[in-house]
């Protein structure tokens, strides 16, 4: 049964996820935080650090990633082959109606109307994890200086356009840094 | 269109272990792959040319699914049909499927331990500018065309996304009818045009 609802779950997030990772990052959220209780939020943007930082697709990561966690290898499997089996189909039949169709109006009309869909998804899925770096994960309380980190990253990333993984690993090694600093000093940030 | 002048079973093999090298190192988004994908296909191998490798990466990011999937079902479709795409596939599916279900593994032991607690909550802060940044660089393109049903959608979405629990997969699907409908009006209109 578990093997059933992972497989269906990662292939609704294959099937509708369109314009890659960052499109599919909502819809994986969705399936395995809102829809099931595989993940809590902070775990969520675990996967999704993780899933950053190692080579291959969210999707698969984040399928395999769950998949393990609720069902084991067996789980691991069906959730990416759910996850990877709609590109496959589709992928090959569309290929055709593609190179037929693709100045059509009705083609361009739905595309169209999916980008300015996929960019509110992306925006939310953006702001809830902010939310979450807002508060303290130990204390419950307003965290001003992941706040500011994040804010710090943002602006980095808009003019100096570094790459995600540097910025990642920066943020988290300049908390690591002065975590370590504040817990020798006796007001540990978290 | 010429044919790689390798027998069969060497060609896949190169296929995979082609696709199998460029998945083990492809941080980040799906474009990355593609240009991998470019050079190795194009460049080294001569096996299809740039013109096709472009359509392909824009049909792989048109098609619903990972960028880096799709392409490889397009390119090993391309280069050795039904059997080129799967044995393309298994090779881009492989290393992060190893990967993650190791990290997975690992990852209860890992979070308890203090320090890497404070490096994860750090780079909660990092994912969450490296998303906002990618929603304002597509918001900004959304914006600035001042398509009015495009923003009106886009805003609807939000808020279908943020203050409600509707299902993503439902959302989507309501904006492809939307877009679907205006395409068969674009169509339906042109055709009274011609008359």
């Amino acid at each position: 049964m578990i093997y059933w609802q992972l497989f269906i779950s990662f292939f609704q997030v294959g099937l509708l996820s369109v314009g890659g990772g960052y499109a599919a990052m909502p819809l994986i959220q969705s399936q395995v935080v809102v829809q099931h209780p595989w993940l809590t939020l902070s775990e969520f943007t675990d996967l999704i650090t993780i899933a950053e930082m190692t080579p291959g697709p969210i999707g698969i990561n984040s399928a395999t990633f769950v998949g393990i966690r609720i069902g084991g290898i067996l789980g691991a499997l069906l959730a990416s082959l759910g996850f990877i089996l709609p590109g496959c189909l589709i992928g090959s039949l569309l290929a055709n109606l593609y190179r037929r169709w693709k100045d059509g109006p009705v083609l361009q009309g739905v595309l169209g109307a999916l980008r300015p869909a996929v960019v509110a998804l992306i925006t939310a899925a953006g702001l809830s994890i902010l939310q979450l770096v807002a508060v303290n994960q130990t204390t419950g309380s307003l965290d001003v200086f992941r706040l500011a980190i994040a804010a710090g990253a943002f602006c980095l990333l808009r003019w100096k356009k570094p790459s995600p993984i540097f910025t990642m690993i920066s943020c988290g090694a300049l908390y690591l840094v002065v975590g370590l600093i504040a817990q020798a000093m006796g007001c540990p940030l978290m | 269109m010429h044919t790689p002048d390798q027998k069969p079973k060497n060609r896949l093999w190169t296929l995979f272990t082609s696709m199998l090298t460029i998945s083990s190192f492809t941080f980040g988004g799906g474009f990355v792959i593609v240009t991998l994908m470019k050079r190795r296909f194009v460049d080294e191998l001569g096996w299809m040319d740039e013109d096709e490798m472009l359509d392909i990466a824009a049909m792989a990011q048109s098609t619903p699914g990972a960028i880096a999937v799709n392409a490889a079902v397009l390119t090993g479709t391309r280069i050795d049909g039904t059997i080129g795409m799967f044995v393309a596939v298994l090779g881009t599916v492989i290393p992060p499927v190893v990967l993650l279900s190791v990290l997975s593994l690992c990852y209860e032991a890992f979070r308890q331990l203090y320090p890497v607690r404070l490096a994860l909550a750090g780079m909660q802060a990092g994912v969450a500018a490296v998303i906002l940044d990618v929603a304002w660089g597509l918001g900004k393109n959304v914006v600035r065309k001042k398509d009015w049903i495009d923003l009106a959608l886009m805003a609807l979405v939000f808020a279908a996304q943020w203050f409600t629990d509707m299902n993503t997969a439902v959302i989507i699907l309501s904006a492809a009818a939307v877009g679907l409908a205006r395409g068969l009006i674009r169509l339906y209109g042109k055709g009274e045009n011609r008359q």
